[in-house]
C-alpha cells in the first residue's frame, strides 16, 4: 500500500505537530473561528495582562487533558466517557488552580471564579470529544498546544484592545492619556486621548466582540465574493 | 427573624439584579446567547435553571459544609461540583420523566443543556468563596437564576421585535445580539445604584 501524505492545516502533513499547532493557531482558532468558548472570553479581558494569564492556564489544562485522555482512550468505556473526561479535565483544572495560588496569588485573585470554571470551557472537552478521544498521544498534545495558543492570542489580542481603549494602558504601562509614558511631541500627541471606560466594563465586551464578528463576516463575505467572480 | 429575612431580600436583589449572572459577571453566555430566539422557548431554559440551580446550590452547599469542609479537603472542592452538577441533571431528568411528565414536557430540551451552563457551577462556588450557609445558598441559586431568566427573556423579546429590521448585512446574527447584550449590560448597571 503506497503511503499518501493527506494534507492538513496550511499543507502540512496531516496530524503532524506542527500541523496541529497551527490548525489550532489559525485554521481553527477556537475563539475567531469556532466560536466556543466565549464565557472567559468575555469576562476576562479587561486587560490584556487577565487574558494572557487566562489562556495560559487554559493552555496547559489543554494540552495535558488532551494527552491524558487520548492515553486513557482505549481504556474508557464509550457509555461513561463523558464522565471520566470531566474528572481528568477538572483534576488539572484543581492543578492548575493549587498552581497560580502558590506562585500567581494576584493573577489568580483577578480571575477569581473564572480559574474553577475552565472546567466547563466547552474547547477543552470540544477537543476531547472531537479530537484527543480518536488520535494519538503526540498529535493530541500537540493540538492542545495549538488550541490553547490561539485562544491565548485571541483573548490576549481582545483584552490589548478594550484595555488600550478604556484605561489607555498595555499590560498595565500608560500608552494614552494624560500620564503618557511618552515624552516629547509624541507624548504631547498621545497626552490628548480621553480613555473611553465603557470599554473596561462590562458592556465594552459585548461591543468589541460584537465588532470583531462583524469584521470577520465582512471579511468572510468580501472572500466569497472574490470566488464567485 | 427581622434581620435574616432583611439579608436575605438584600442576597436576593444583589444576587438576581444587582450583579446579575450573565450581564456583569459573564456566566452562562452559551444560553443566553444561544436559546434567546423566541420568549417561550427562554422561558424554558430559564424555568429548568430556577431549578436546577436552587438544588444544586442545595446540594453543593451541604457536601461543602459536611463532608470537604470538616475534613479539610476544601481543594477538591471543583472536581465535586462539577460531578455532582452533572449527576444531578441526570438524576432530575429521571425523576421528572416518571413521576412529573408536564413540567418534564415543558422543561424538554433544556434540562441537559444546563449542564454545559457554567452559571450553575459558578454559582456553586462562589457561594462557598463567600461562606455562605445552607439556607443562603440556595437563597442565592435561586435569585441568580431568577437573574439568568430575568435577562434572557428580555433579549428574547427584543430579538423577537428586532427580527425583521433592515441592519447591515455583516451585523446580522450573533454581532447584533451582543450589541444588544452591551445595551441591556449598560441598563443593568444602572441597579449598582441600589447598594
Amino acid at each position: 500500500m503506497s503511503k499518501e501524505i493527506k494534507k492538513g492545516a496550511l499543507g502540512l502533513e496531516q496530524d503532524s505537530p506542527a500541523e496541529r499547532f497551527f490548525n489550532g493557531l489559525i485554521a481553527e482558532n477556537p475563539t475567531l473561528v469556532l466560536m466556543i468558548g466565549m464565557c472567559p472570553t468575555l469576562a476576562v479581558t479587561s486587560s490584556a495582562m487577565n487574558g494572557l494569564g487566562m489562556g495560559l492556564a487554559t493552555t496547559f489544562v489543554l494540552a495535558l487533558s488532551n494527552a491524558v485522555i487520548s492515553a486513557l482512550r482505549k481504556i474508557i468505556p464509550a457509555t461513561v466517557r463523558i464522565p471520566s473526561f470531566i474528572v481528568v479535565i477538572a483534576s488539572f483544572v484543581t492543578l492548575v488552580q493549587l498552581l497560580m495560588q502558590a506562585y500567581v496569588p494576584s493573577l489568580n485573585k483577578a480571575l477569581g471564579v473564572y480559574i474553577p470554571l475552565i472546567v466547563v470551557n466547552c474547547i477543552i472537552f470540544g477537543r476531547a470529544e472531537a479530537y484527543a478521544s480518536k488520535h494519538g498521544i503526540v498529535p493530541s498534545f500537540f493540538d492542545g498546544v495549538g488550541m490553547g495558543i490561539g485562544f491565548t492570542c485571541a483573548i490576549t489580542v481582545i483584552g490589548l484592545f478594550r484595555e488600550l481603549i478604556g484605561a489607555g494602558t498595555a499590560f498595565n504601562i500608560q500608552i494614552l492619556g494624560s500620564d503618557t509614558i511618552f515624552t516629547g511631541a509624541v507624548g504631547r500627541y498621545l497626552s490628548r486621548y480621553q480613555p473611553i471606560s465603557i470599554f473596561v466594563q462590562q458592556a465594552g465586551a459585548f461591543f468589541v466582540l460584537a465588532f470583531l464578528i462583524a469584521a470577520m463576516n465582512k471579511m468572510k463575505s468580501n472572500v466569497s465574493k472574490k470566488e464567485t467572480k | 427573624m427581622r434581620e435574616t429575612i432583611m439579608e436575605f431580600l438584600v442576597l436576593i436583589l444583589s444576587a438576581s439584579l444587582i450583579n446579575n449572572v450573565v450581564l456583569s459577571q459573564f456566566l452562562g453566555l452559551c444560553p443566553f446567547l444561544g436559546v434567546s430566539k423566541r420568549i417561550d422557548t427562554a422561558l424554558g431554559m430559564g424555568g429548568a435553571c430556577i431549578f436546577v440551580m436552587t438544588l444544586s446550590s442545595l446540594v453543593c452547599s451541604t457536601i461543602y459544609w459536611f463532608v470537604l469542609k470538616p475534613f479539610d479537603l476544601g481543594y477538591l472542592q471543583t472536581i465535586v461540583f462539577i460531578l455532582v452538577v452533572a449527576m444531578l441533571v441526570q438524576f432530575v431528568e429521571m425523576i421528572l420523566k416518571k413521576y412529573m411528565v408536564s413540567l418534564y414536557k415543558a422543561l424538554g430540551v433544556y434540562l441537559p443543556l444546563i449542564t454545559t451552563n457554567c452559571a450553575v457551577l459558578g454559582v456553586a462556588l462562589n457561594n462557598v468563596t463567600n461562606n455562605y450557609t445552607i439556607e443562603g445558598s440556595t437563597v442565592c441559586g435561586f435569585s441568580t437564576a431568577a437573574g439568568f431568566t430575568i435577562a434572557i427573556v428580555i433579549l428574547a423579546g427584543l430579538r423577537e421585535k428586532m427580527e425583521y429590521n433592515d441592519i447591515p448585512e455583516s451585523f446580522k446574527g450573533m454581532p447584533l445580539v451582543l450589541l444588544t447584550s452591551g445595551l441591556m449590560a449598560i441598563a443593568f448597571t444602572g441597579f449598582s445604584a441600589l447598594k
